[in-house]
């Protein structure tokens, strides 16, 4: 619902970007066509990526952003043989970044939703995925959702997925106000699993802390994430396009998980390398 | 489907989302968590004005330590905000208890959310039921408590025959505020996961954006819980009045 108001915001920003665009319509469309040429020109390709989403983009210790996004973003700029900038941005403002060509390309964990393709070119085919997923104890040895069933597992409070994953799997939730709670609620024994995004899971396994537990099994209510350019942009979007298909058959968005620590390859990522291998 | 529940069905295509009528999940763990609510209200009530009763006795005892311990609970309990409390029992506390370890490795703690949030609620609403029985207590005059010594009654046997029954009916009117306000903050046990009245909406309203009708669903029956337990303490006040006590 929240979400919604803030598209409906966006939306009503964007009519009033929408006006101002097409004024200078006419020479629109030679504009949006030099775009991949004036990223040529000045040598740099501007991506914006997470900042605060390991491993999917953070700070390093040196204050340098790296992770799975900005690798990807490195990639495209050498296939364009161009230097690369990278911009921070974060959930509220990195569709008005695109949209104001703050960045050329955005890398950031932005699912694909039919609101935001009508803001923003998503570039198609979509480059990665993620849905709900559950921590557990590695002793408890499960090999499916089903062995969870009438089990107390800690989620937060007003995640979109809780009440599907306690219909669908028979899950006793015990929702707490944030991660921390939940989690040392889970550290105390209180519940034997953690229900959380299958991305950030990934996250705190990569603490030591977390060394006894994992996440064995298949995520559910997948959703994919989409690069997108600017509209309009279709001579930049054919590049990324190009990119991801080869990314796909190379394999290399598994390569940069496991640099990355992430220890279940993407199931999403996997069934594309695998779609792309047969061709 | 019922007609009953197909009516509230139609009132939430019309925007009336009241889903705890029509819908068995979410009917389901509604009642649920009003009877945890009722449960946990009963079991605070009942536990913190016993702590109330005991801690008035203590803090006028003969013994240093007794009074020593009863000043101490209650400037602890009374000035420090009740969902910290909770929550320094639920995850601070019970690491330092004994724990039993399950099947995967884990270590199980002893005592659940409901159990800590009824221990906890109760020591925070003793605290002020304490002082509550001691103004009660205090307003006795002394010529009474030298009056029933004169006919041979211990201290002990004044306090429960003479002293408690005046005390109780002098501080009916403090003690219901105070009960009043534990029943509303039974509502922090969501804190802690457990799945009281709050915490059910709560999940309701996150899954299916009812807000404003969840909301005005937790007044109406807070205020009914509220106004059953105020109707009960009147009609005690009026089933223990004693004429010329008092007024």
């Amino acid at each position: 619902m929240k979400r919604e108001k803030q598209f409906m915001n966006r939306r009503v920003i964007l009519a009033g970007v929408a006006t101002l665009a097409l004024t200078g319509m006419g020479a629109g469309h030679s504009q949006a066509a030099d775009a991949l040429q004036q990223i040529k020109q000045k040598g740099v390709l501007t991506v914006g990526v997470k900042a605060d989403y390991p491993p999917f983009g953070f700070r390093e210790a040196s204050g340098n952003i790296v992770g799975i996004g900005p690798d990807l973003a490195r990639d495209i700029a050498k296939r364009l043989g161009v230097k690369i900038a990278l911009v921070p941005v974060v959930a509220s403002n990195r569709i008005q970044f695109l949209q104001q060509g703050r960045i050329d390309v955005m890398i950031a964990t932005m699912n694909y939703t039919a609101e935001r393709a009508k803001q923003v070119e998503f570039v198609p085919p979509n480059y990665y995925a993620s849905g709900y997923n559950v921590m557990i104890p590695k002793a408890m040895k499960a090999t499916s959702w089903d062995a969870l069933k009438g089990k107390t597992i800690c989620a937060i409070q007003g995640s979109f997925y809780n009440r599907g994953a306690s219909e669908k799997f028979g899950l006793q939730l015990s929702a707490f106000a944030g991660v921390a709670e939940s989690l040392a609620a889970l550290k105390q024994g209180r519940c034997v699993g953690f229900l959380y995004d299958d991305t950030a899971i990934e996250g705190q396994l990569l603490k030591p802390e977390w060394s006894s537990y994992d996440m064995p099994l298949p995520s559910q209510d997948s959703e994919p994430w989409g690069i997108s350019v600017k509209k309009g942009d279709d001579d930049l979007a054919a590049k990324v396009h190009d990119a991801i298909v080869d990314w796909n058959k190379t394999g290399f968005i598994m390569q940069l998980e496991t640099k990355y620590g992430i220890k279940h390859h993407s199931p999403f990522v996997v069934k594309a390398h695998d779609d792309a291998k047969k061709g | 489907m019922s007609g009953f529940a197909s009516f509230f069905q139609h009132l939430a295509a019309s925007g009336i989302d009241l889903p705890y009528f029509y819908d068995s999940f979410d009917a389901t763990r509604f009642w649920h968590g009003l009877l945890l609510t009722i449960e946990l209200s009963v079991v605070t009530i009942a536990a913190s004005t016993l702590i109330g009763v005991i801690g008035a006795w203590m803090q006028a005892s003969r013994l240093a330590a007794a009074r020593g311990i009863a000043n101490v609970y209650v400037e602890l309990f009374r000035n420090t905000p009740p969902l910290v409390q909770l929550y320094f029992f639920y995850f601070g506390m019970s690491t330092l208890l004994p724990t039993i370890q399950n099947a995967y490795g884990q270590q199980l703690p002893l005592l659940g959310g409901f159990a800590w949030a009824s221990l906890s609620l109760s020591l925070y609403a003793g605290s002020f039921s304490v002082e509550i029985f001691r103004s009660g207590i205090e307003a006795i005059p002394n010529a009474t408590s030298e009056a029933a010594e004169a006919l041979g009654y211990t201290r002990m046997k004044a306090y429960q025959h003479i002293i408690l029954p005046l005390a109780i009916r002098i501080c009916l009117p403090a003690l219901t505020n105070n009960l009043v306000n534990l029943i509303k903050t039974t509502t922090l046990a969501y804190a802690i996961a457990v799945p009281e009245l709050l915490y059910v909406s709560g999940q309701i309203w996150s899954d299916r954006g009812n807000v404003p009708e969840m909301m005005v669903t937790l007044l109406v029956i807070y205020l009914v819980l509220v106004g059953i337990l105020v109707a009960f303490m009147r009609g005690l006040e009026r089933a223990l009045r004693k004429p010329g006590l008092g007024t």
